[in-house]
């Protein structure tokens, strides 16, 4: 019984002889190719009809390769040969595609070596469409159902397959792009390889130069990236963990207070802090202008370079280090610190050699954590960076500025990536050793102990004026919005809402005339609809993980945490370099969008998927199984139920995640799919304070409600999951969510 | 509809650590197979891999005659209540009995139907509409026990499933899964670590030790002649003493231990040194002065606990445990005592 293969097959060639096979340029939602003359025409002819009438023979052997499985359907699947057939079949269809794919590019042959092997050619190909799609996704699916029947993982089809769709993914839009910028900082300017131009834009002054350090000249980008790093990780950690022991180790009267300051970091755009910065300490902000007016201090831009990003990222970082931290002091057995104080070590003592050392390694990675969101932060530096340059944005001025160097883009993004990678290898490597939380899902008796009286002090003074600027930060934000320039013309105005969203009633009814509109709707459209694809991929990927024992795991797990690490501008210029030219050709689209969130926040998924499915007995599964289920089955009628805290967790964190992303979304954004942290940006770019302040708020706004309706109809435990932070270990954050 | 199973020089590696190394056995059908060792011995392996939740790295399995080497859990026609019951939460009693019936593809009315007769079949007919969560332990176990026998699986399996039960349950369900494997003629196969609970179940027992089956044979067999040292310490308590088979006279050797000479089934075991596994109830105490031919021994510790009373007595043999269901006479530590083996409980045994 080999019903397994057939579907594939059928599929393969259905998409190979009657859909498109190239995309059409009006878009992948466009339907117009259906009245275009498919399957016939050289705009939307199918794969076959490319081969047969437009010339394009190179396609037959996708057909070919597509027939030889069907000569061993028939037999039975213990047969040898049956899988032989189906991963060669499958393995080759799939190489080929993609390698025809880039032989054959826009202006025909991409190789010399190909050209003068097979002649000169007219033709050209564009990007892979629905039958190119249909073709891939056929060979994939018949080269995993062959490894599933040679007997890998058990001989379970979904698995596999599932394992295949994952890694084909994770390749395709996670390496590939990582592997073009690699490959475009080794090429000069007319696309010759060479390693000296390489070194040469490596080692770059402007990247490492150390100018500042005897004189006032200024120093590598490299350099200033680091420092702010190093800096906001600092603090942030610090603050968090102030945060932290008065949220758990101190009979503070509105912790409810501070846990709300971890849910706002989630919903704000992180410029937005820049921005509200600059409000109150610009030139014309109001603390200046209060400066000025009561003491005589000449506003400054001081704000505008080291001190302000590192204000505005601590501000913007400290509740997820919070988070974090909050999880590592509870880790904290009580027992150990009871056994402590038996053992007659005062308060200070049992808190400095027992407490603090058990946390150490969570506190960190708290840092790691915060350094890590420092280098990819995008939106501060740009807002408040004036003459310091830092990684992230030099990438930005690279690619959309008058230089538009791509190979120094990719040189620049290469040693972020450095950085970053670094950071996320020492926190998975030497933390993943280290810790030693010890969260053991028995209930651990014992009180926990206040800290001392001396460190109280120290923890109150230090969070709670914090605390309170961040609070005014907020009101600043969602104040700023209703009058003229907040500092300079405090007059009460909705001009700012009107022009942004501003409804009118025109000829034809209501009329959305808001400059915002646009990219409002595009960005909830944006957000809704890659939620869902990375909550699939996100807990697929934690179900294999969790659930099944395959060869190379753990390579496999790496891969998929990985875009974690590469910070948002990087993926930027990667999607360019890699999805601008066939065979892959979806910039300016949607789609990019929409796939780079998916990517992007997939480690979010993967980690609340396993978080929670580390939670769910592995012999529900094995019950289901030996009940004669299969495990598409077990997954759909007993994991996906008991995972739905989860599932929701993942679904709101992705969509709030792709609406307040900027720094991906800046280099991917086109006039057609624009969003709305781009057009905030732009709005701060010209000026126009009012008007990205009131946007943003209405973004923080519409996230509210939504986390806020979601609370509602799921209940409260629930929620309180989805407040989990970026990068924390997730035993450590979602330890406690057992059913 | 219910099978036998064989097991046909199967292995089970995970990376190195081979977890079953060339075990053969074969169940037949309608009986109860315990599988019996300490933790590690890779019996709960053996069982999955009867289950179909591991392959074997190496050899046949085959249930009803048929192999299945190769085929997956979902294929396989066996049941199986887990330790942990694995009662889907969320679901209730009566969707989790009907669970297998109706991912096979019967109607939910009909699976429902059966599902209640099932409910019933192990006394819980009422508790349809409830949640596992709401059931007690005992219960719970029975609604796994239910779930599994629906199916008319070829073979049901059992992974310890009375190691979540306090003692006083435990008896009882025993009894039930028992009586019920009897009347449905099921075979059966038991992984568990405790050996009262496999004697008191078992048609037969494979005892596992470190991948490989140890010795296998009906309880009694298995208590009364333990082949090795193992099985004997293992099944039962056992005091294990040097002894030297002097001579070997038709099936009985002549076996000399400290003064006593002692008659016993040789068991192939040439003459010299051996090893003998002592039970603890074979040892009858009496007083120093009695006129029974014993060795001596001095009592270093007497416990008493209600139904027997137990002793540890230093002799020259070494140390050995005693149970002694005579409540009288009652000696106590420092007292010496004479001691005489009875003919049953004490064999030979390799090392």
């Amino acid at each position: 019984m080999n019903r397994s293969a057939y579907p594939w097959i059928l599929l393969g060639i259905a998409g190979f002889t009657l859909l498109p096979w190239y995309a059409a340029d009006d878009g992948f939602w466009s339907f117009a190719w259906l009245l275009n003359g498919a399957p016939f025409s050289a705009e939307a002819g199918s794969g076959l009809f490319q081969a047969l009438f437009h010339g394009r023979t190179w396609l037959l052997p996708v057909l070919l390769l597509l027939l030889i499985p069907l000569t061993v359907v028939s037999r039975p699947k213990s047969d040898p040969l049956f899988g032989r057939v189906l991963v060669l079949a499958g393995g080759l269809g799939f190489a080929f595609i993609f390698g025809q794919g880039f032989a054959v590019g826009i202006d025909g042959w991409e190789f010399p070596g190909l050209e003068a092997l097979f002649g000169p050619t007219e033709l050209r190909q564009s990007g892979m469409g629905y039958g190119a799609l249909l073709a891939l996704g056929a060979f994939l699916f018949l080269l995993t159902t062959g490894i599933a029947t040679r007997g890998a993982i058990n001989g379970d089809a979904f698995v596999v397959g599932s394992i295949g769709l994952i890694v084909a993914a994770v390749a395709v839009f996670i390496f590939f792009p990582v592997f073009r910028i690699l490959v475009s900082a080794l090429q000069d300017n007319d696309g010759v390889y060479s390693l000296s131009v390489f070194s040469e834009k490596f080692f770059d002054a402007r990247i490492w130069g150390v100018g500042c350090l005897p004189s006032g000249a200024r120093c590598g980008v490299a350099w200033n990236t680091l420092l702010l790093g190093v800096l906001t990780g600092f603090s942030s950690t610090t603050l968090g963990l102030a945060f932290a022991l008065i949220a758990t180790r101190t009979n503070f009267r509105a912790k409810k207070a501070l846990r709300v300051l971890t849910v706002l970091p989630i919903i704000t755009p992180p410029f937005v802090i820049g921005l509200a910065v600059i409000l109150l300490f610009g030139r014309s902000g109001i603390v200046s202008q209060l400066l000025w007016t009561v003491f005589e201090i000449r506003p400054s831009r001081w704000i505008f370079g080291l001190p302000g990003i590192w204000f505005a990222q601590t501000l913007a970082f400290t509740p997820i280090a919070f988070l974090v931290l909050i999880g590592v002091v509870e880790g904290v057995s009580p027992s150990m610190e009871e056994a402590s104080q038996t053992l007659r070590a005062s308060d200070w003592r049992t808190f400095t050699s027992v407490s603090f050392p058990l946390m150490r390694p969570g506190v960190a990675n708290a840092f790691l954590l915060g350094f890590i969101e420092s280098l990819a932060d995008f939106g501060n530096p740009l807002v408040l960076g004036g003459n310091y340059d830092v990684l992230s944005t030099e990438i930005f001025f690279a690619i959309v500025g008058a230089q538009n160097d791509q190979g120094r883009a990719a040189v620049l993004a290469i040693v972020l990536l450095i950085f970053t990678l670094s950071a996320f290898l020492a926190q998975r490597v030497w933390l993943g050793r280290k810790s030693y939380a010890t969260v053991t899902g028995k209930g651990d008796s014992g009180v926990r102990s206040q800290i001392p009286v001396q460190l109280k002090s120290l923890v109150y003074s230090v969070a709670l004026p914090w605390a309170a600027l961040t609070a005014v930060i907020y009101v600043i934000i969602l104040f700023g919005g209703f009058v003229e320039l907040l500092g300079r013309n405090n007059t009460l105005t909705l001009r700012h809402y009107i022009d942004a969203f501003g409804i009118t009633r025109g000829d034809f009814g209501l009329v959305f005339s808001g400059l915002a509109w646009n990219s409002f709707f595009t960005t909830i459209w944006i957000a809704l609809v890659s939620a869902p694809l990375t909550a699939v991929v996100g807990l697929l990927t934690a179900y294999v993980l969790v659930r099944q024992r395959f060869v190379g795991k753990g390579v496999f797990e790496f891969g998929t945490m990985l875009s974690f690490a590469i910070p948002g501008t990087v993926i930027g210029v990667s999607y360019i370099l890699a999805f601008n030219v066939p065979p892959i050709e979806i910039t300016g689209t949607g789609i990019i969008l929409i796939i780079s969130f998916v990517f992007r926040n997939m480690p979010v998924g993967v980690r609340a998927g396993v978080a929670a499915m580390s939670q769910l007995d592995r012999s529900l599964d094995e019950a289901s199984l030996t009940l004669g289920a299969n495990s598409f089955t077990t997954v759909r009628r007993v994991i996906l139920p008991l995972l739905k805290p989860a599932i929701i967790a993942a679904l709101v964190f992705s969509f709030v995640r792709a609406m307040t992303a900027l720094s991906a979304v800046i280099f991917l954004v086109s006039a057609n799919y624009d969003m709305a942290t781009s057009f905030i940006i732009g709005r701060v770019e010209n000026g126009d304070f009012g008007q990205a302040i009131a946007y943003s708020s209405v973004l923080i706004v519409v996230m509210l409600l939504a986390i806020v309706l979601v609370q509602i109809t799921v209940g409260q435990r629930q929620i309180h999951r989805r407040a989990e932070p970026t990068g924390a270990p997730a035993q450590q954050t979602m330890g406690g969510m057992a059913r | 509809m219910t099978a036998s199973v064989v097991f046909q020089g199967v292995t089970k590696a995970f990376g190195s650590v081979v977890a079953v190394r060339d075990v053969s056995f074969e169940i037949e059908t309608g009986k109860l197979v315990t599988l019996l060792g300490p933790s590690g011995c890779g019996k709960t392996t053996t069982l999955r891999l009867i289950a179909g939740l591991e392959m074997p790295t190496g050899g046949r399995i085959l249930i009803g005659g048929e192999d299945v080497s190769s085929l997956p859990a979902t294929d396989r026609d066996v049941s199986m209540v887990f330790q942990s019951y694995a009662l889907f939460p969320h679901m209730t009693v009566l969707e989790n009995v009907a669970y297998g019936l109706v991912v096979g593809g019967m109607a939910k009315r009909q699976a429902h139907g059966q599902a209640e007769e099932g409910l019933a079949q192990v006394g819980l007919g009422g508790f349809g509409t409830r949640l596992p969560s709401e059931l007690s332990g005992g219960q719970q176990q029975r609604v796994a026990v239910a779930r599994a026998l629906v199916l008319e699986p070829q073979v049901l399996l059992f992974d310890e499933p009375l190691s979540n039960l306090d003692a006083k349950l435990r008896r009882r369900v025993r009894e039930d899964i028992r009586e019920l494997q009897q009347k449905l003629n099921l075979t059966s196969v038991y992984v568990t670590h405790d050996q009262e609970e496999a004697l008191a179940v078992s048609d037969q027992i494979i005892v596992m030790r470190e991948a490989e089956i140890a010795q296998e044979g009906p309880p009694r067999a298995l208590y009364e002649e333990p082949v090795d040292r193992f099985v004997a310490d293992f099944v039962g308590d056992a005091n294990l003493v040097e002894g030297e088979i002097v001579a070997i006279e038709g099936d009985h050797g002549v076996v000399r231990v400290a003064d006593l000479e002692l008659r016993l089934h040789h068991r192939d075991l040439p003459p010299g040194k051996a090893a003998l596994a002592i039970r603890p109830e074979a040892i009858q105490l009496a007083n120093s002065d009695s006129a029974e031919a014993g060795f001596r021994g001095r009592v270093s510790r007497a416990t008493y606990l209600g139904s027997h009373l137990e002793y540890t007595i230093d002799t020259e043999l070494g140390e050995l445990f005693v149970i002694d269901p005579r409540m009288s006479p009652v000696w106590a530590a420092g007292n010496e005592v004479s001691i005489v083996l009875g003919q049953r409980g004490v064999t030979l045994v390799r090392d």
